[in-house]
């Protein structure tokens, strides 16, 4: 193991240098990077940010040279120098920067795996079914798209056309139920199964629960003043402790099931005081971060105290419980700010942001009205950037369910007569998602890199913009700046990938 | 066992599974060229692309050959009063203006005077020629690199891959991007050769994995004891056996090198103005979207149709190469022995399963 890893990293150090060394040359010759200085009308004020420029870039050292004397300061703590344009240090520039390409790129990631994954094994389990058909012509449409131009389409038509249509009271329209209602229907048809008029029926009953949902909630005007509310969470939470119940270990496990439900009445029964603590002028991030722990902590010790044989999976069952019910009160919350966030004197009734990534003047507006605000700034960026991830993890997870659930040890399984839960979950699922390691190790490095696109159509101001402002002014520094945290981030995440793989998979021996 | 040679080839026949006999007596390209004209989301793929190839020949012409369109990407139309599409698909009974062509189908822009049809049919002509040239550069930089690497190993496979991490650890868009602004290339050709150069990575690595897997194989080691030279063993033993891959993932390649192509207009350093690709001509209308949607929208849309287009062909391929795939056989498909068989055993099972004893007293 060690061995590997030495050698690994001795590969990705040199892969690294000579990447970098073909870039710097690239940037090198591509032309002068001191191009600008004809905007600077000043000839004394010119002459002195041509020097200032000239001797902190190094330009009159030959380029390889200056390649090696980059690399000397890189080593010895002085970082990526200055950009010539701006005549700022790049150090300063990546720090505020990073993290909010990070924090678009992480949010695309997770909620990918999520819905991406879950799409996938349920396309899996209703292999050739409608529905399957369906996710596969639309992850086929993923791939096709052209992100800038989903991008510039999901600005206007999903931006600024939601917030006409929130200015103007937020009123669905008929034809946008009726839609609603069929998307229901064909949805609840192709998703079911059993005899034709079975699965008519669950369609007919999904297509008009769904119309009648969707103008339930326009009448109440729930858009405008959205939120759950205590007599949605209780009937919420309950569905969601048999739902987990149900999936990670089986409905007829009544110690896990009861745990489960009583980690739930706990969320429900600490909903209402929660709230007071939730609108103090200081709560912040660490008070929620601690709140998640204590949720957890509190889901666990419900489930050793229903005790049974299987004491652990109904921790984990109810600690699971703990963090989703703690999510919809997290959820809730928000969006009871949504409707002050949105008439505030400064948003103006236009929530949904096309450009940047936060309003600076809501800054001393408390918590929830910052991330009310940071949520109408990520909507649109996240989704644009989750198409193709989403569509990727679809078709994987679909893949290598299929071909897990293919194999002889799931025949075994069922031949035990294990219940189809056991089977799917425990035996097919588990090592069915083993290989997806090695796919989020990709779609790392490919995500930083495609987030260029998505962050300058919607102004974000992250790593992107630097690296394309870079290469646009030839401005050397920025650009390897960049291109060094892509580099290292790739290879970093390969590595990881590696030793995760086998560690899940004990076949696998990573030693030789 | 019968000794009358007809009635043996029967038994033999019904011996072999519906799979077996409908491919019985093909050869392997005709089995996978069998497989693919039947793929019905492929075969739709290809229609369509092939419609969009003749319509972008054909409507504005290519070199000196001029077409039955009435505008050229490079005329200056006059101002229009109405700048939007004059095409329509809603009949009038429905409201609409009939089917009709009218005399600017997709509109105009009129601030630099342009047929947006023109412009569109020339930018495909061009995105096309593009991932022309990517396929045969990647094809034949990255076979040739992947069987090298897959066949010889040792330090020319160490070389090689190591050349080829140090491209894929870079994003593709950074390296043609840097390439192509070093060099101040903003034409058809440079674009296209930049997007190629460094597009083969994937593909090298699918091939060597195919010839380190084939390599070991008896086949190969009869053609070596027969005394064939490696470069015939490569090119007539191996290679056609990973054609499967190469096609495959070529198609593939050629959707992705359409949406590079337009990435790369649209921060800048792809195809510019004054030349035309459609990449180009959506990115130049990304600012007026919000007045003039329809310049942005069209020319966008037959990115995603032609990307399309190319996937499903692809998926086709992939169904129609792989020999593990199983076609489940239709009912109808089954001639009327094999049906009455499979009537046969499916009455069967359920006689059985309905003569199957319940448990409890009854029996």
């Amino acid at each position: 193991m060690l061995i590997f890893l030495t050698r690994r990293l001795i590969a990705s150090i040199l892969l690294l240098l000579v990447a970098s060394f073909v870039v710097y040359m690239l940037m090198a010759y591509a032309g002068n990077p001191l191009g600008f200085l004809n905007e600077i009308s000043d000839p004394q004020q010119r002459a002195a940010v041509e020097r200032y420029v000239r001797s902190s870039l190094d330009l009159d050292t030959p380029p390889v040279l200056r390649y090696f004397k980059w690399l000397g300061g890189l080593f010895t703590g002085e970082g990526f120098g200055i950009s010539a344009r701006t005549q700022l240090s790049v150090n300063d520039e990546l720090a505020s920067r990073l993290p909010l390409t990070l924090k678009l790129v992480g949010a695309a990631l997770v909620l990918s795996i999520v819905f991406g994954v879950t799409t996938g094994i349920v396309t899996a389990l209703r292999q050739y079914s409608g529905f399957d058909y369906i996710v596969t012509f639309t992850t086929f449409l993923f791939f096709s798209l052209p992100v800038f131009w989903v991008a510039v389409i999901l600005k206007d038509w999903g931006g600024i056309g939601f917030n006409d249509w929130w200015r103007d009271g937020a009123k669905m329209p008929m034809w946008l139920i009726v839609v609603a209602g069929v998307l229901a229907l064909i949805l609840g048809y192709s998703i079911a199964g059993g005899r034709w008029h079975r699965r008519a029926l669950i369609a007919l009953a999904s297509g008009v629960g769904g119309a009648a949902f969707v103008y339930y909630l326009s009448e109440a005007g729930w858009f405008v003043n959205p939120g759950i509310g205590l007599e949605v969470l209780i009937p919420l939470a309950a569905g969601i402790a048999v739902a987990a119940t149900a999936v990670f270990a089986g409905i007829h496990n009544r110690r896990a099931l009861g745990a489960a439900l009583s980690t739930a009445a706990v969320g429900v029964v600490l909903y209402l005081p929660l709230q007071p603590y939730f609108d103090r002028s200081g709560f912040a991030w660490r008070h929620a971060f601690v709140l998640v722990i204590i949720a957890l902590a509190v889901g666990v010790a419900i489930g050793y105290l229903w005790g049974g044989y299987d004491k652990g999976l109904s921790a984990k069952v109810s600690a699971l419980v703990a963090f989703l019910v703690g999510f919809v009160i997290f959820v809730d919350r928000l969006m009871q700010s949504w409707n002050e966030y949105a008439t505030d004197s400064i948003v103006r009734n236009r929530p949904i942001k096309t450009v940047g990534h936060q309003e600076p003047r809501l800054g001393d507006f408390g918590f929830w009205i910052v991330n009310n605000d940071a949520f109408a700034h990520m909507i649109l960026p996240t989704v644009t950037l989750m198409l193709i991830s989403l569509a990727g993890y679809t078709r994987y997870t679909r893949a290598s369910m299929l071909e897990v659930l293919n194999l002889d040890y799931i025949r075994t399984a069922r031949a035990k007569g294990l219940t189809e839960r056991t089977v799917v979950v425990r035996h097919g699922l588990r090592n069915a998602l083993i290989p997806l390691a090695t796919i989020v190790a990709f779609d790392i490095g490919g995500m930083l890199g495609g987030a260029v696109i998505t962050e300058t159509v919607f102004e974000w101001p992250g790593m992107g913009r630097l690296f394309i402002e870079g290469l646009q002014n030839l401005d050397p520094n920025p650009v390897m700046a960049a291109t060094m945290v892509v580099g290292v981030t790739a290879v970093v995440a390969n590595i990881l990938a590696d030793i995760l793989y086998s560690i899940l998979d004990p076949r696998i021996r990573i030693n030789s | 066992m019968s000794l009358d040679p007809d009635e043996r080839r029967d038994d033999i026949e019904a011996e072999l599974s519906h799979e077996q006999r409908e491919v019985a007596g093909l050869s392997q390209g005709q089995i996978a060229r069998q497989r693919f004209l039947r793929h019905k989301l492929a075969m739709t793929g290809l229609v369509v692309l092939l419609f969009i190839v003749v319509l972008a020949i054909t409507s504005v012409g290519a070199g000196p050959i001029g077409g039955w369109y009435e505008w050229q990407h490079t005329d200056l139309v006059p101002v229009q009063d109405d700048q939007g599409p004059t095409m329509s698909f809603i009949p009038s009974f429905l409201g609409g203006d009939g089917i009709a062509w009218g005399d600017h189908p997709f509109g105009v822009d009129n601030d630099r005077g342009k047929d947006l049809f023109a412009l569109t049919m020339r930018g495909v002509q061009v995105s096309l020629v593009v991932i022309l040239v990517l396929a045969v550069l990647s094809v034949s930089i990255g076979v040739t690199v992947g069987a090298l690497a897959g066949y010889f190993g040792g330090w020319l496979d160490a070389i090689l891959m190591r050349i080829t991490d140090v491209i894929l650890v870079l994003p593709l868009l950074v390296l043609v991007s840097v390439a192509a602004f070093s060099f101040g290339w903003s034409g058809l050709w440079s674009v296209a050769f930049a997007l190629g150069l460094f597009s083969w990575v994937g593909l090298a690595r699918l091939v060597r994995a195919e010839f380190l897997a084939l390599r070991e194989r008896e086949f190969v080691d009869a053609a070596r004891v027969a005394g064939a030279s490696p470069g015939r063993i490569i090119v007539k033993h191996i290679l056609p056996n990973t054609l499967g891959t190469i096609v495959v993932s070529t198609t593939l390649l050629m959707g992705g090198g359409i949406l590079t192509e337009a990435a790369l207009s649209f921060v800048g350093f792809g195809i510019q103005a004054p030349n035309v690709s459609l990449g180009a001509v959506v990115s130049d209308y990304a600012r007026s979207f919000h007045a003039r949607p329809h310049l942005f929208v069209l020319p966008g849309l037959f990115i995603v149709f032609i990307v399309l287009c190319l996937q499903f062909i692809g998926d086709g391929l992939r169904d129609a190469f792989d020999p593990r795939q199983k076609r489940i056989p239709r009912f109808k498909d089954l001639d009327t022995k094999a049906r009455d068989v499979a009537e046969a055993q499916m009455a069967g099972n359920v006689a059985s399963h309905l003569a199957r004893p319940t448990h409890g007293n009854e029996i």
